[in-house]
């Protein structure tokens, strides 16, 4: 499956996307967020074809995780680091894959905690099948169907690659 | 007294800190990593991560603290947890109960993790054998042995400054005898790497055997300072001083306080840092302590960000990790 899916189409596609979804709602300025690190590898290429003028913000959702209690501290380190005030802006939420949702929910929940923003809206490279939680992406880059146990992952940096893994494939 | 076995669970995870001393190097840099990301917590519109929400912490100090017990509690309550504080010097033990039984009423209160102080050296460690397996000791001082937490947040404090750790000539000055944090900071400069530790103290300030922990020993302020990066200043210990160890406070700081001139000895951008709380003419000289060479007031900041690295690494074990069965 991975074979058919080009990424730097689907960069290029939610670009777009994104540029009209600004447009149609009216963000001046919208400040970008790419969730690590998947999501702040997609939120930079992103940020640069858009040429968006605030600098790119990166979330590290470790502190905000809902399996701490079974898993532990997350080994990502590296600080969340929101370089403006994001106090009545409009954000940009980017992720690679939205799956169960929780990702998001945590995501959510640091941001309210730097501030309260105007509006949030999710770009995701990939949807795939098996939410838990009720959240939806505004903009997608491709909906996929995988079965339980099935998983996509997307590689970084440089190059960005798709990788399929689990049964029926 | 303090093998790292207890300190680790199966997985190798902290599962307790009670002292520097045989943990690795990565666990000792993973403190670190986990404290540079909650230290951006504190700059924060809301100083607060919900990572620990739920849990309780108790804080019991047998031994009176002020900065220790503050950074603690702030820590815990910027992981969201419930704090109690407990000085048990003047509570419950002076009505006769045994530490077994008070440990067993705190953990009947569904505490999470201890927070101990303690005059007799090993009192945490002891502590840790005596509690239920999902309970997390964390050392925060025990007699001449061990303050990990504070040896922690020096080394964080270090390495703000000068990143890596093998390059640095680091010198500690002062009553080494009598201190838990120089013993805690000798164990984490080794297993960080550093080139080179010295201790300077008069003769009656240094414990035996010091040598084998691979620091050099100087007596002469002077010598010991040349061409070091960092000076790690410690607190004379006046109400732990027994005896004639020491002719007088100012004869001390004539021979042993750090000035301006005799920092001109160090390297020109070394650091200058001291645990607190500091006694101004005894060990240091104002003009030092509020110099920009001056860190001692980073090192307050940087506690709160080691202590909520600790907290949470050790006590984000699973079931399996404990050996709990559900």
């Amino acid at each position: 499956m991975a074979d058919d899916i080009n990424v730097k189409q689907l960069l290029d596609e939610m670009a777009e996307a994104i540029q009209s979804h600004c447009n149609d709602e009216n963000y001046v300025n919208p400040l970008m967020i790419g969730i690590k690190r998947g999501g702040a590898w997609v939120a930079q290429q992103l940020h640069q074809s858009l040429e968006l003028s605030e600098p790119l913000g990166e979330l590290n959702i470790a502190f905000y995780r809902d399996d701490f209690s079974t898993l532990g501290l997350h080994p990502e380190v590296s600080p969340s680091k929101l370089p403006v005030d994001i106090d009545h802006r409009h954000i940009i939420l980017v992720d690679d894959v939205l799956y169960t949702g929780r990702t998001i929910r945590a995501a959510m929940n640091e941001i309210f905690d730097f501030g309260r923003p105007a509006s949030i809206s999710l770009a995701v490279m990939i949807e795939r099948s098996g939410r838990e939680l009720p959240i939806h992406a505004d903009i997608i880059g491709k909906t996929i169907t995988l079965n339980q146990g099935e998983h996509v992952k997307l590689l970084g940096p440089e190059p960005l690659t798709l990788s399929f893994t689990g049964n029926g494939t | 007294m303090t093998g790292n076995i207890i300190q680790l669970d199966k997985n190798g995870n902290l599962k307790h800190f009670l002292s520097t001393e045989g943990l690795s190097q990565s666990l000792l840099q993973n403190i670190l990593d986990h404290a540079e990301s909650f230290a951006s917590v504190g700059e924060r519109h809301v100083k607060k991560v919900p990572l620990l929400r739920g849990k309780t912490i108790a804080n019991l100090f047998f031994e009176p603290s002020t900065r220790t017990r503050t950074t603690f509690e702030l820590a815990a309550k910027r992981l969201s947890a419930d704090i109690l504080n407990l000085n048990i010097s003047t509570s419950a033990t002076s009505k006769g109960e045994t530490l077994g039984d008070t440990l067993r009423t705190l953990e009947a209160m569904h505490c999470d993790m201890f927070v101990v102080r303690h005059a007799n050296s090993g009192a945490a460690h002891y502590i840790a054998t005596q509690v239920s397996p999902h309970i997390s000791v964390i050392n925060a001082g025990d007699g001449r042995h061990a303050h990990p937490t504070q040896a922690m947040l020096d080394m964080f404090t270090i390495r703000r400054h000068k990143q890596d750790f093998t390059k640095l000539k680091v010198a500690i000055v002062g009553d080494i005898l009598h201190s838990r944090v120089a013993r805690s900071e000798i164990h984490a400069l080794n297993t960080l790497g550093v080139l080179e530790t010295r201790i300077i103290a008069p003769q009656t300030l240094i414990p035996k055997g010091v040598e084998e922990l691979g620091v050099h020993v100087y007596h002469d302020m002077d010598a010991g300072l040349d061409g070091v990066d960092v000076v790690m200043m410690l607190r004379l210990q006046k109400e732990r001083m027994q005896g004639a160890l020491l002719p007088s406070e100012q004869e001390y700081f004539q021979r042993y306080g750090l000035t301006s001139e005799r920092l001109a000895i160090a390297k020109p951008d070394a650091i200058v840092m001291h645990p607190g709380p500091i006694n101004r003419g005894v060990e240091i000289d104002s003009s030092v302590a509020d110099s920009d060479r001056s860190v001692i007031l980073q090192q307050v900041s940087h506690g709160i960000a080691v202590r909520m690295a600790v907290m949470a690494m050790t006590m984000g074990r699973s079931p399996d990790d404990i050996g709990e069965t559900e």
